[in-house]
């Protein structure tokens, strides 16, 4: 990259603190690039950056620790609330996030996420949800539309089989213990913004110290779903948000002495 | 110092926080319960931190995390419930992370029983969870040795940066033994944890990880955990002779409670003029191959016999120990069923006749 | 060497355990090896609870002991499974109150003592227990009269009244079994 300097030049788009200067592996068109982009926006704009510690699913975004400037620990599939819960109860001056798919959050880590919120775990989990397995080559997730078509529903999902999607912002938001959960998208500008705004939410929430927060991104996999990224940023609008409505699901209620 | 008389569960969990262990996360299994029963009582009063987790598959990546931080972490669980932590185990070795983990063993397979076995030393030392990786597991046979090992247990798993396992049968967690506590927990010094999380100020992020997907890469992580086995093995092997001498014609090699079942058994004996030794392992990984191997080399002893609370899992590494020198037999009883000294006496006193020979 | 080995034995709520554990504790006070050890076998199936206590002067070895010298026995279910076990020369001590057969050995001490009858004179039917253990003390003398009544008022003293009567029982139990071993002597 040929460098520009001049005296006159002043920086008004930086890379942020919280990002290390690797190039990333995702996809053309995949949006894990913004979402990470706003989370490291927000550790910056929070000046959190020396206390942050990151989990890192298993999925695509397995090698996020490479593409921040913070202490990551890499958790096995699905668990990453339960490290999360580990660090954050043994380290609560420390500002902890999960970052997860739909697969790691949703199918095999289930568990993990529903108890974590329940306990109203103090961390922060970033949900990135595009409906398909993309690591592993595009297999069918809990959160896969229905007829959608992938390598392990060559017919398009059958919901009589493989049941409804599941809508985890719902599923969470009927637990009783407070906790901050809203879904977002960002599929454009627009919503891009909004998801920054609910992200910083979740944050300032966990350094209020005041309820376990889950944001919903609604993301896109060009590759697996077949789609030219154009394409597939449609496709959350007209597919998508329809049955996964964006906002807010839950507020952390004022506190209640029992 | 007082003898106190305490449940070895219970003994257990204040060991543990004698020796800075403030940071507990489980999940109820019986026999262990009162393990956290207790914790959930005294971790409040001394600034630590007691949560129950979802399942065992929880506890396992909550220690994962915690363990991460540097700070003193262990749970307690039984045979099942050690079966579902063996996915973070195998991370935690593989990021190679201190953590103790007690398992007071039930029978098995499967939901087997509540009662006192030892049929968990396959998994305890040949691995468990996936991948080329090795616990250290100390065995102790008696409540005052369960606090001991608990406490060293924390120690060694911070020296290696690995996991550390105190497997006891379910007596062991059952039964009272009057015990005593050091008014002060001395451990040697430690190297500094350079290497634990607590946000990336003034020095690089710093990432805990297992996942290497570079093939070279991964080959020299496991050759870093490699060479801290062969440290462990040369130096943390422990185990206790009882009555070895020049006199004995069998060797008898059983560990926790069943060894002190065979120590009645050779007392016993002895009274009638039939001498017998006992090698005792504490250490079962790493394993008193090489002490075994002279002891069972001596020419006075005839045949070496390993009894167990398991159909004959140590005794394949017995086996390996002798080399073919002397003949080794087996004798145990499982699901439950503890051995009682009268059947091992009658198995040693047909085998010195010959009547059982392989 | 010299070791004692005991099995209490009832129904779950006699006290049984608490009984042993304050044996065990007698033992320590006198600078012995103990181990006390809860129903934990195939055994516990069947409803009866038991646990047994060791007592040596130096380290114990097997926990689990088939053929004890002591028993105490609070049901007759438990007479009938573990009377048979006794080792010869052995001491059972029966509750005659509730179990209205006997072991039929004759190499053992036995001795019947109506503890539910000299409980509920006392006041209090829940301290069978201690009378059972007053009778086991005075037959054998595993531990000594004054360490029992030490530990009892070390480890019951925090209730007066409850204390009073505790030791008044453990004393009843002592001095019946020191009288009924006195007769059988005699005859």
């Amino acid at each position: 990259m040929n460098e520009v300097k001049d005296s006159a030049t002043t920086i008004t788009f930086a890379r942020p603190q919280a990002f290390s200067d690797m190039v990333t592996h995702y996809c053309p068109g995949c949006t894990h690039g913004i979402i990470h982009r706003l989370v490291a926006e927000t550790i910056d704009e929070l000046n959190i950056r020396e206390r942050t510690v990151g989990v890192a699913p298993v999925g695509c975004s397995v090698l996020i620790y490479n593409y921040f400037n913070v202490d990551f620990l890499e958790s096995p599939h699905g668990r990453a609330p339960a490290l999360a819960t580990g660090l954050k109860r043994v380290s609560p001056e420390l500002i902890v996030f999960t970052y997860q798919g739909d697969g790691d959050l949703a199918s095999i880590g289930l568990s993990e996420i529903v108890h974590a919120a329940n306990r109203g775990e103090k961390f922060t989990t970033i949900f990135v949800n595009n409906a398909i397995y993309g690591m592993t080559g595009g297999q069918m997730a809990p959160t896969t539309m229905p007829g959608q078509v992938t390598s392990t529903s060559p017919y398009g999902r059958n919901v009589e089989e493989a049941g409804w999607p599941m809508r985890i912002c719902e599923l969470l938001s009927t637990l009783r213990t407070p906790g901050y959960i809203e879904r977002v998208a960002v599929h454009t500008p627009q919503n891009i913004v909004r998801t920054k705004k609910a992200i910083r939410t979740a944050f300032q929430n966990q350094i209020d110290r005041r309820c376990f927060s889950l944001i919903e991104v609604l993301s896109t996999c060009p590759t697996n779903w077949g789609l030219t990224p154009c394409e597939a940023t449609n496709w959350v609008q007209t597919n998508m948000s329809p049955y996964y409505p964006l906002g807010v699901f839950k507020k952390p209620e004022p506190r209640i002495e029992v | 110092m007082t003898r106190i008389l305490m449940k070895g569960n219970e003994a257990i969990a204040e060991a543990a926080i004698r020796a800075g262990g403030v940071h507990y996360f489980a999940y109820p299994i019986t026999p262990q319960s009162e393990v956290g029963e207790y914790l959930a009582k005294r971790l409040p009063e001394v600034g630590g931190v007691f949560v129950q987790a979802e399942s065992e598959v929880a506890v396992g990546n909550m220690l994962f995390g915690a363990a991460s931080t540097g700070k003193r972490v262990f749970t307690s669980s039984s045979s099942p419930g050690v079966s579902l932590m063996q996915e973070a185990i195998s991370y935690m070795a593989g990021a190679q992370l201190p953590v103790v983990i007690i398992n007071i063993m039930r029978g098995g397979p499967g939901l087997g029983g509540i009662l006192p076995a030892q049929s968990d030393y396959f998994q305890s030392t040949k691995g468990g969870g996936h991948g080329d990786y090795r616990l250290l597991v100390l065995a102790p046979a008696s409540v005052q040795e369960a606090v001991d090992l608990t406490m060293l247990g924390f120690h060694l798993a911070d020296k290696y940066r690995n996991p550390v396992l105190v497997i006891g049968d379910g007596m062991i967690g059952q039964m009272m033994e009057p015990v005593e506590f050091p008014d002060k927990y001395d451990e040697p010094a430690l190297p500094a944890k350079d290497w634990a999380i607590t946000g990336a100020k003034g020095r690089k992020p710093l990432i805990t990880k297992s996942l290497f997907l570079d093939p070279y890469a991964l080959e020299q992580n496991n050759i870093v955990i490699h060479a801290k086995y062969e440290q462990m093995k040369a130096n943390e092997i422990r185990f206790e002779l009882y009555k070895v001498s020049a006199k004995n014609r069998m060797l008898i090699v059983s560990y926790g409670t069943m060894a002190r079942i065979c120590q009645t058994v050779i007392d016993d004996l002895e009274r009638e003029g039939v001498s017998i030794g006992l090698l005792r392992p504490i250490s079962l990984w790493p394993f008193p191959e090489m002490q075994i191997r002279t002891e069972a080399a001596k020419p006075n002893i005839e045949r070496v016999l390993t009894v167990e609370m398991s159909m004959g899992q140590m005794v394949e590494d017995v086996d390996k120990a002798v080399q073919g020198k002397k003949p080794v037999d087996f004798f145990g009883r499982t699901g439950g069923i503890v051995p009682a000294p009268e059947e091992v006496r009658e198995r040693i006193l047909k085998l010195l006749d010959g009547k059982m020979a392989k | 060497m010299s070791q004692y080995e005991v099995t209490f034995a009832g129904f779950g709520g006699q006290g049984i355990m608490t009984a042993g554990q304050l044996l065990a504790y007698a033992g320590i006070h006198e600078g012995k090896q103990v181990v006390w050890i809860p129903s934990y076998g195939p055994e516990m199936r069947g409803g009866t609870a038991y646990c047994t206590v060791v007592v040596s002067d130096s380290r114990i070895g097997s926990p689990i002991i088939n053929t004890p010298l002591g028993l105490v026995v609070f049901n007759r279910p438990s007479l009938e499974k573990f009377a048979p076990r006794v080792k010869p020369g052995g001491t059972i001590i029966v509750n005659s109150s509730l179990i209205d057969i006997t072991s039929n050995r004759n190499d053992v001490a036995e001795i019947l003592v109506p503890a539910n009858d000299i409980a509920i004179k006392a006041g209090n039917v829940k301290t069978v227990n201690m009378i059972m253990l007053g009778a086991f003390v005075g037959a054998t003398e595993v531990v000594s009269y004054n360490t029992l009544i030490e530990l009892v008022k070390e480890k019951m003293g925090k209730k007066k009244d409850l204390l009073e009567m505790n030791l008044q029982v453990v004393d009843e139990g002592y001095h019946f079994a020191k009288s009924a071993l006195r007769a059988k002597v005699k005859a």
